[in-house]
């Protein structure tokens, strides 16, 4: 949480985000390639771990290693310098395929829904992406529509404070399908903008919570042709695995149209990005890197991989 | 999601012609196929290798019987290790002698940690002894009332810390509190934090110097990936971790982190989240753990859901039914709602032992939000149809579709799949309920 970063300014804190970022993801990948001058099988054991602690995957992590080996059997590698870059450009282009940044279009009412399991930050990073939005011009409001969670809407108030945005609320407990539809309501009759929706966080694998969310989408279709215009997927990069699957399914059952991977702060290195980007095509949008109110950076591949990768980037 | 590691070390086996003893070469891809099903479950890099050899050195020489395939008795000496490495178990909480004994929670952001407060104060205050809650999160908007609330159901004391905004300070004048009123024990809900934020930890110190705490336990959720070693490893270090809660269990995550967190901490996992509901937490069972995280499915589990939501009369009926082979649509639609009722149906099925062995039912298994058009498929049919699904034709085919808002396809694979779960069930339960229950399914 790191108090003492409150009076840095935003460039700092990008440059200190990013720095950690790179610091934090693939660079063991680097250290040891570079290490190491030949090509051997030692090597190849090493970068295996490197990727798999990234929680690149067991299989996709076997599959990158073989093609690789493929390659230097058919002498198309010669070194680890040549390995290291092609290794660099697979991943790379995997992202850079789904690098996507949020567009939001002017002078209309764009709605926009977070979903997620729980915890993995959807009302935080709603906070962030008000002020960020807020920061570009967009007139933005704030939706409670997780009743669910003891204190949900409190806290996406106090978000809503600090981002100096309004936020549309009913009582505990309500229908989110009903705090849905009074907000566009009241968005119809404002000014045009932004709308946040916040819901509950919920597992994959509850049935009647998933057709909960259906449900919200098919109000917001009814209220307002095309809304919602995104449905944002917010993954913790602290999740393994799981991530994929739960990827698979909000975009199945909801239809996810963008990405956010959070607490990439922390020393989870959010490696099974790249498998959803691979198998899943949904567009990355942004990644949290910590709980301040700017703690959000776009997505972008290049920067991503070019931090995973980087030679003296520490 | 994929076969079940019995059924790949079966086809692996298959190809070794006599039986005799496990040697280091026939056991090689079999023990690599076990590891990349603990990776892929999330356990952690360097605590699969170390599993792996210690696999090999126990399955070397063992001798294969003819009553089991090797593929079995390589999987029952996994299962057999997973369940003693993540055992040694005791849930029992220690209380000390000090009124109140502080019980700390502490672990990274959004592992459930207040949600878990609340769950363990409810069980305490089951045992008869009185709870106070306090939350020292100062930093996440609402952290406070979110507990404030929550605890409030359960009727457990709460401490108030208006004003307060130094979480040391918080805590140690809830447990002044707590003692002046008489509670027995309080449990003390901290914010979430990384293990590297050094400021941040400093603070766990602190608070844990001041109040001196009973338990620390550790919470983590059951999604963690690789990483779940270095946090766990630096919260151990700076705090000493007396326990552990894994939260998040009623999803699909394979849950390899309990594994890891083993490694690493060599304390016991004590609880088991399993739901949003303040109810929902369990005692761990590592023999469980181990199915879940070799994808072999939960036979206890299940057969505990299942009692819990269908009664037991219906569920004698249905196997009944079953046996006879006289399972019929209605009763499909009618498990399919009682799976609805019980959670997950990739959760339940995932618990039948045998249901990942038959390829045919990963197209038959209904994706959750198949499961309303299968509903009112079946609610298309006419009685006579639901009783004996021979009679429909393709002309009846045309119509329930017609009647169902789907196509005649989706009919086809519902009847597809259904008489395939006839022919499965009536397989599975040669031996009845009752074998499950024994939970000697697998072996
Ligand atoms: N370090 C770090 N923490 C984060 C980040 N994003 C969110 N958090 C923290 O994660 C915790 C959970 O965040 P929330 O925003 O409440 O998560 P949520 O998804 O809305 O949670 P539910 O609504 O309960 O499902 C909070 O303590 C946040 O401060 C991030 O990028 N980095
Ligand atoms: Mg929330």
């Amino acid at each position: 949480m790191g108090q003492d970063n409150d009076n840095k300014g935003f460039f700092d804190r990008l440059k200190a985000g990013l720095a950690k970022t790179r610091k934090l993801l693939l660079t063991d990948v680097d250290d040891i390639i570079l290490g190491s001058k030949e090509i051997d099988r030692a090597l190849f054991e090493e970068l295996e771990e490197a990727l798999i602690v990234a929680d690149v995957g067991p299989a996709f992590t076997g599959e990158l290693i073989e093609s690789l080996k493929e390659k230097v059997r058919r002498k198309e590698l010669g070194s680890p310098e040549i390995l290291r870059k092609v290794l660099r450009e697979t991943m790379r282009e995997i992202l850079l395929k789904n690098e996507a940044p949020l567009k939001i279009p002017p002078d209309q009412i764009y709605t926009i829904m977070v979903v997620g399991v729980n915890g993995t930050g959807k009302t935080t990073t709603i906070g962030k992406l008000a002020h960020q939005l807020k920061g570009e011009g967009h007139e933005v409001m704030l939706v409670a529509a997780d009743t669910f969670r003891a204190a949900a809407v409190e806290q996406l108030e106090a978000w809503a404070k600090r981002a100096e945005v309004p936020l549309i609320r009913q009582a505990p407990n309500a229908d989110p399908a009903a705090v849905v539809y009074d907000a566009l309501r009241s968005a119809k009759a404002g000014r045009p903008g932004v709308v946040i929706i916040d819901t509950a966080g919920r597992l994959h694998t509850k049935v009647n919570l998933m057709e909960e969310l259906k449900k919200m989408r098919r109000i917001m279709g009814r209220e307002l042709p095309g809304a919602p215009h995104e449905v944002l997927l917010v993954l913790d990069a602290t999740t393994g695995q799981n991530a994929v699957v739960q990827a698979r399914m909000f975009r199945d059952e909801i239809g996810v149209t963008g990405l956010i991977l959070t607490k990439l702060d922390g020393t989870a290195k959010g490696g099974v990005v790249v498998r959803i980007a691979r198998e899943l095509n949904i567009p990355l949008r942004y990644i949290g890197v910590g709980e301040q109110v700017d703690d959000l950076r776009p997505f972008r591949a290049g920067e991503f991989v070019e931090a995973l990768f980087a030679q003296n980037g520490r | 999601m994929f076969e079940s590691l019995t059924d790949k070390l079966d086809g692996i086996f298959r190809k070794l012609k006599g039986r005799g003893s496990l040697d280091e070469e026939n056991i090689q891809s079999a023990l690599k196929e076990i590891r990349m099903a603990l990776l892929e479950a999330d356990v952690n890099f360097r605590v699969v290798r170390d599993f792996i050899e210690d696999i090999r050195k126990r399955a070397v020489g063992q001798e294969v019987f003819d009553s089991i395939t090797p593929g079995q008795q390589v999987v029952k000496i996994v299962h057999d290790r997973l369940t003693e490495l993540m055992g040694g178990v005791s849930s029992r909480l220690k209380f000390g002698s000090r009124f109140p004994a502080p019980i700390m929670l502490v672990g990274l952001q959004g592992c459930g940690k207040t949600t878990t407060a609340v769950k363990l104060a409810r069980l305490v205050a089951a045992q008869g002894k009185r709870v106070y809650l306090v939350s020292a999160d100062v930093y996440r908007p609402a952290a406070m009332e979110q507990l404030k609330v929550l605890g409030g159901k359960i009727g457990a004391g709460i401490f108030a810390a208006a004003g307060l905004q130094d979480p040391i300070e918080i805590c140690v004048q809830a447990v002044e509190e707590a003692r002046r009123n008489g509670y027995e024990v309080i449990v003390v809900d901290t914010a979430g934090r990384l293990a590297i934020d050094a400021q941040m930890m400093d603070e766990l110190k602190r608070i844990k110097a001041q109040i001196n705490p009973s338990e620390i336990l550790f919470v983590a959720d059951a999604m963690t990936g690789q990483d779940a070693v270095n946090v766990a490893g630096r919260f151990d270090e700076q705090l000493g971790i007396d326990g552990v809660i894994m939260t998040k269990m009623d999803g699909d995550a394979r849950g390899g982190a309990a594994l890891s967190l083993k490694a690493v901490i060599g304390k016991p996992i004590k609880f088991v989240g399993v739901g949003e509901k303040i109810e929902a937490l369990e005692v761990f069972h590592p023999e469980r753990m181990a199915s879940r995280i070799l994808g072999m499915g939960d036979v206890l589990t299940l057969v505990e859901k299942a009692r819990a939501t269908v009664d037991e009369k219906e569920a004698r009926d249905l196997e009944k039914k079953i046996r006879k082979n006289e399972f019929t649509l209605d009763d499909f639609r009618n498990q399919l709602t009682q799976i609805r009722k019980m959670g997950s149906l990739q959760d339940i099925l995932g618990m039948i032992p045998g249901m990942k062995k038959i390829k045919a039912l990963k197209e038959m298994t209904p994706d959750e939000g198949e499961l309303v058009k299968v509903t009112a498929i079946i609610d298309s049919m006419t009685a006579k149809e639901r009783r004996n699904h021979l009679i429909i034709d393709g002309s009846r085919r045309k119509r329930i579709a017609r009647g169902s808002g789907t196509q005649i396809q989706d009919v086809n694979r519902l009847l597809k799949n259904y008489t395939e779960m006839r022919k499965m069930m009536k397989r599975m339960t040669k031996g009845g309920i009752k074998s499950l229950r024994r939970g000697n399914f697998f072996f």
